[in-house]
């Protein structure tokens, strides 16, 4: 049986790689959609915080000897903490101002962090080994499925699942929502709204830190990782509509199938694809897929 | 008032003449080499810090042993891997900074347009990072020295051997750039000449992070060697990812632009079997672990072939210009062409009219975990490929400068 003239199993096997790759996508466009929905702060860091999440996972186990599932929190927890920081000495300031100027601030963090990396490891990264509870892989017939890559699929859903849970089900939900449309008001009720703003910040951070962790053992740990990605990622939020947490999640892993498919049909295309879909949906949609219209 | 400009002439010629002659054959006294090279992009692990350390070693190591009368000086800049960076940069060093030799270039799209500047310019320029073949056939010109290696000896000595060992059926992995492109014709070439057969490629965009659509395509496509027509970081996370797909090792890979750099960033655990060639290795005998120890004290790596082959043609050009007093650029060039390069680096070297150093280049094997002894320990020496067999030969040169 043939597909769209490709045989059936070449086509489930890039339709599955899609849906992996998505699932990056996902969980990170996931951390942006919350820091620019929550916080108005369009985060160039993203992809540093990714970076610096895959780096710590690799330091700890190079220099302390401490595996990759105590990394799974440490390595959030490291760089959530170093966003409270970020946010308490310098975001703070800027929330009132135009987009534009967090967009530099972070953009510029992330320039900083990348070179202090790269002067300090060199540009061809180290290895990270899969570790070994998720070795091998599971022939499916249509394709070889590494172990591995099944496992980031499922974290990356409990992920974003989690979050998007907490965000539009519970009442703390409810209040960060609130806050973000009348901070004085929900100020007035007895909450601590800096607070909460901070929180925000260092979960959107720890989120690219947590991906940055489930992507050390498939890619090599390079300092320049996440701003190959991070344009990518921007893309998918714009197509999501910026701000819509579900709508970061579905572009995310749709986007990812899309650009699987790319790849095999056209694969000098693969590149810009998500790009081109990019001009389409805002020529059409202009707020993104599932923006509010403004 | 024609009459009067041929006298003239005559007295501006004697004139300059009488000045050349006067003064100190070596203008102001200075010989300035410029180092342009990535000095923090994709490439600044393979050449960048270390070529400018390696030039200033053969600067210092130069000026002590054979007390020249003139003064040796060094400049040096990042060009970003970006052609028009770098012209402007050399363009820049040879007006206002009198720089005489532009050297190193990684990335053949700076090398290639540097090339264009030296000649227009008439300075000398040496290719050691770049590995485009067009650099000696069609942009070849009498300024322009290509030492290190190029495409076509690596894709030739990986290739053959690959192939004669019983590698057959060939996919190519391509990055989609004029670089990739290069390399997998080269290969593919090699391959059919020794009875192998190309069964497909994908050519992937550059650079990329995700291959496992591609290696996928490359599995099913049958063959038993994937040929790594890229470099850098997308062979890094080509071969890491073809394990993780359980592609290796039912099917071999071949890299066929690989830097010691990449096998110490990979491990030997994801490396090991590999082919690969090189026109340098550290551990090859007294000679080349002396000089790579002292490298290895200044940079806390051991030096990849374009560091040390920066090393040797720096030092050859330096005693071009001292043999003959002059940094004039045809007299030095037609100097360096007259000496064979014997170093550490090159045995019986030799600069050939289309500006090709022709040397010796290496087939090696990555060690597995248990065979490496100590660090950097990574290759096993599977043969020598001589000078004459290693590059292009002269009669399939496409060089304007080659009269057949």
């Amino acid at each position: 049986m043939e597909i769209f003239g490709i045989p059936s199993p070449a086509f489930f096997g890039q339709l599955l790689l899609g849906l992996i790759n998505g699932s990056f996508y996902a969980i990170l466009s996931l951390g942006l959609a919350i820091i620019f929905g929550l916080l108005n702060i369009i985060n160039f860091a993203h992809g540093a915080q990714y970076m610096v999440g895959a780096f710590v996972a690799w330091m700890a186990l190079t220099w302390l000897g401490i595996g990759y599932w105590w990394s799974l929190i440490l390595s959030p927890l490291a760089v959530g903490a170093v966003a409270v920081v970020i946010e308490r000495t310098m975001l703070r300031h800027l929330y009132k101002l135009d987009h534009l100027y967090g967009l530099l601030l972070t953009f510029g963090l992330a320039l900083v962090a990348e070179g202090v990396f790269k002067n300090y490891f060199g540009v061809s990264g180290s290895s990270y080994e899969v570790p070994e509870l998720l070795q091998g892989g599971i022939n499916l017939g249509f394709m070889y499925l590494p172990i591995y890559r099944a496992w980031v699929v499922v974290a990356a859903m409990a992920v974003c699942f989690s979050a998007w849970y907490a965000i539009e089900r519970t009442s703390l939900g409810a209040t960060l929502r609130a806050a973000t449309q009348r901070p004085d008001l929900v100020q007035a009720l007895g909450i601590n709204v800096p607070v909460l703003l901070t929180a925000t910040y260092a979960v959107g951070a720890a989120l690219a830190a947590f991906a940055g962790v489930l992507a050390a053992p498939i890619m090599q740990v390079n300092p320049v990782m996440g701003s190959n990605l991070i344009i990518v990622v921007f893309a998918v939020v714009v197509i999501g509509g910026m701000g819509s947490i579900l709508g970061s999640i579905l572009t995310g892993l749709g986007l990812g199938v899309v650009e699987g498919l790319t790849k095999v049909f056209y694969p000098e295309a693969s590149a810009v694809v998500i790009f081109v879909v990019m001009v389409l949906v805002l020529l059409v949609k202009p707020a993104g897929l599932f923006g509010k219209q403004a | 008032m024609q009459f009067k400009l041929k006298p003239l002439a005559q007295a501006v010629g004697l004139s300059m003449f009488l000045a050349t002659a006067a003064q100190a054959q070596v203008s102001d006294g200075v010989v300035k080499i410029g180092v342009l090279t990535d000095l923090s992009g994709t490439y600044s692990d393979l050449a960048g810090p270390g070529t400018v350390i390696a030039t200033k070693m053969a600067i210092d190591d130069f000026v002590a042993a054979e007390k020249p009368t003139f003064k040796v000086e060094m400049v040096s800049a990042d060009h970003q891997n970006k052609g028009d960076i770098s012209s402007n940069k050399a363009r820049e060093w040879i007006e206002r900074d009198k720089v005489d030799v532009i050297t190193e270039m990684v990335t053949s799209s700076t090398a290639l347009a540097v090339q264009k500047i030296a000649k227009e310019k008439n300075r000398i320029a040496i290719i050691n990072g770049a590995g485009s073949t067009a650099i000696t056939n069609e942009a070849c010109n009498d300024v322009t020295v290509h030492w290190t290696y190029d495409t076509y000896a690596v894709a030739n000595g990986t290739g053959k051997a690959v192939t004669k060992a019983g590698g057959k059926k060939w996919f190519f992995l391509t990055a989609d750039y004029a670089f990739g492109q290069a390399l997998e014709k080269d290969a593919a070439d090699v391959v059919k000449a020794n009875g192998g057969e190309v069964v497909g490629s994908v050519r992937h965009p550059f650079p990329t992070s995700d291959f496992s659509s591609f290696l996928l395509k490359a599995q099913s496509s049958g063959a038993q060697i994937i040929g790594l027509a890229n470099a850098g970081g997308d062979t890094v996370n080509s071969i890491k990812q073809a394990s993780e797909f359980g592609i290796t090792p039912k099917q071999q890979l071949a890299g066929l632009l690989m830097f010691i750099t990449d096998i110490h960033a990979l491990g030997l655990k994801t490396t090991q079997g590999m082919y690969l060639t090189e026109g340098f290795y550290w551990d090859l005998n007294e000679e080349t672990r002396a000089w790579s120890k002292r490298f290895f004290a200044l940079h806390k790596r051991m030096p990849t072939m374009v560091q040390a082959g920066q090393y040797s043609s720096t030092m050859h050009y330096l005693k071009a210009v001292k043999a003959i007093n002059s940094d004039d650029t045809a007299k030095v060039m037609a100097q360096m062409k007259k000496m064979p390069v014997n170093d550490f680096f090159a045995k019986n070297g030799t600069i050939r009219d289309d500006g090709r150093m022709v040397h010796d280049m290496y087939l090696l094997q990555v060690k597995t975990p248990a065979e490496s002894k100590t660090p950097w320990d990574y290759y096993k020496v599977k043969a020598v490929i001589p000078a004459a067999e290693a590059f292009q030969p002269l009669s399939a040169s496409r060089c304007p400068l080659i009269k057949k």
